[in-house]
């Protein structure tokens, strides 16, 4: 359990980013990497080819330990959703969107959906992934209603 | 002591007043009620031999021994999983019992969970979501501004609302009936502070739009102690025993706690669909067996979603259940009779705990005619009380 270490620093004019950083575990490293270079990537197992999430080192199908970092479509559904009221959530201006989405591969992930009034926000709707500064020059996947 | 099959049963609890601001150290509040468990019982607390807690407690076994005057310890464990560890404790004291193991084992849980730190506000530290606890998904919502239980709890509990159609205003009446018996429970901290329909709708909304403030528990000082001896050993205590027929555990695939978002289907909590089943199995009992029952209610929509998963009501049909007067005093099933953790204190589940033992013994300010068994629920784990 580590946080991650500062890398180069943003351009001087563009606001700082306020969100916190991902607190990256041995066994999501390679997820939050890849965050970082605006990669959406999940674990699919190298041997029987189910995803997973979250992360983790052995494949609950087949045991195996040959983890595979595959791209994913980026596409997925609001599954739930809530607005933080109170308190506010620390490092957010205005109250996000927390939502857990239904990736199309079929696993789900805890992120924000941006782009969109709260009042407008629907259950089921079509999403899809983009990505979010934080503090400490890092980068989290969020979602934005789907381009039609 | 002979290893052979052993009944069990409670026969001490114990409690601090419950406040805001305890003014004192964990260790003292843990102390002060493994005291009062062991003098309701009538035991020597030097005779302990068995000591379980949660894994998130701050005080030590050892420190806890120390003031209790603990001669001998036999065993002690901890269980994960924040409050889905309250009947969970009760389970596992249960099996020392079961198993010859044990004789005089001593549940605690006390914390300054208000005045020291405060479960409801953004982490300070994200060290507390680290391995070991059961909660170690939490640390995929830190980025994304979920930071409190109640924000989790919405994420898990906003499905099944929006499934089945269950309005905020339609959870208000558990908060009004749980305030109603806090209101006559001179423990509680809500006592004589009933509330309305329209107090809750006025409440601010602490997760948009599915959880206002009288929708979650307090954040409490104080502490909880059970005392579990053999069902023979209680007959000759203080107290009536209070005999566990049966306790149990589930924890289904991809299910956790709180962060319960991975499992197939968000409208159900499998953990207590699992442990209905199991704790049906092994007691032979049904719902209609139940004439009263202590439902985890850190917030609303998670006693609704119990309440179907230990068949009391149908699928969805929770929230009319409530609003039917099935939880009132003279309901069908009267439910957190000392006002929950919304209305009494948030013990972490143990004072719900503690309550069900009171209704078996007839002993309860908010007394239900003629209970024979009462079921006590945290989620993942469960257990039924009985009169021996």
């Amino acid at each position: 359990m580590s946080s991650p270490t500062d890398t180069a620093a943003g351009p001087a004019a563009a606001p700082k980013p306020t969100r916190i950083a991902p607190i990256v575990t041995p066994d999501a490293k390679s997820f939050w990497a890849a965050a970082d270079e605006e990669k959406f990537v999940g674990q699919k197992c190298g041997d029987c080819g189910q995803f997973t999430f979250p992360p983790r080192p052995m494949c609950p199908h087949c045991h195996s330990l040959k983890r595979e970092e595959v791209e994913l479509s980026g596409f997925g559904t609001v599954h739930s959703w809530t607005i933080p009221r109170h308190p506010h959530p620390f490092g957010f201006k205005e109250a996000p969107v927390v939502a857990v989405i239904q990736l199309d591969e079929g696993i789900r992930m805890v992120s924000n959906v941006i782009g969109i009034a709260p009042e407008d926000v629907k259950m089921d709707m079509a999403v899809e992934v983009t990505f979010d500064a934080t503090m400490n020059n890092h980068k989290v996947p969020v979602f934005r209603p789907r381009a039609k | 002591m002979a290893r052979t099959f052993t009944e069990a049963a409670i026969a001490g609890i114990g409690a601090t007043e419950f406040s805001k601001e305890s003014g004192r150290s964990e260790l003292q509040l843990a102390a002060e009620c493994s005291l009062a468990a062991c003098e309701d019982a009538g035991v020597n607390p030097h005779d302990i031999d068995g000591m379980i807690t949660f894994t998130i407690d701050n005080s030590d076994e050892i420190g806890l021994a120390r003031c209790l005057g603990v001669k001998d310890l036999a065993y002690t464990t901890r269980i994960p999983g924040g409050g889905a560890a309250a009947a969970a404790t009760i389970y596992q004291a249960m099996a020392l019992v079961n198993a010859g193991l044990c004789n005089n084992v001593l549940i605690w849980r006390a914390m300054n969970e208000r005045s020291q730190y405060r479960f409801g506000q953004n982490p300070n530290n994200m060290q507390g979501y680290t391995g070991g606890h059961g909660t170690g998904s939490l640390l995929w919502c830190i980025p994304y501004g979920a930071m409190t239980p109640a924000s989790w709890g919405a994420l898990q509990g906003a499905r099944y609302m929006h499934t089945y159609g269950i309005s905020n205003r339609d959870l208000g009446y558990l908060a009004v009936q749980q305030r109603a018996y806090a209101a006559t429970n001179p423990k509680a901290w809500f006592y004589e502070r009933p509330i309305t329909l329209e107090d809750h709708q006025n409440s601010k909304w602490i997760q948009e739009p599915w959880l206002r403030l009288l929708d979650c528990c307090q954040e409490s000082d104080g502490g909880v102690a059970i005392l579990v001896t053999s069902l023979e050993r209680a007959r000759d205590l203080k107290q009536p025993p209070v005999k566990i027929v049966g306790a149990c555990q589930s924890i289904p695939y991809n299910v956790e706690v709180i962060s319960n978002y991975y499992h197939d289907d968000l409208t159900i909590m499998p953990e207590a669909w699992g442990t209905a089943k199991r704790l049906y199995a092994q007691t032979g009992m049904k719902p209609t067996d139940m004439q009263a029952a202590m439902i985890y209610d850190a917030f609303s929509p998670q006693v609704l979603m119990q309440l179907e998963a230990f068949g009391f009501c149908g699928k969805g049909e929770a929230a009319e259940f409530i609003k039917s007067g099935a939880i009132a005093i003279d309901g069908q099933l009267p439910i957190n009779t000392h006002g929950g953790l919304a209305g009494e204190a948030y013990i972490h589940g143990m004072n719900s705990m503690a309550e069900g033992v009171r209704q078996v013994r007839g002993s309860s300010v908010n007394q239900v005619k003629d209970v024979t068994n009462v079921l006590v629920s945290s989620g993942m784990a469960s257990a039924i009380f009985s009169k021996a």
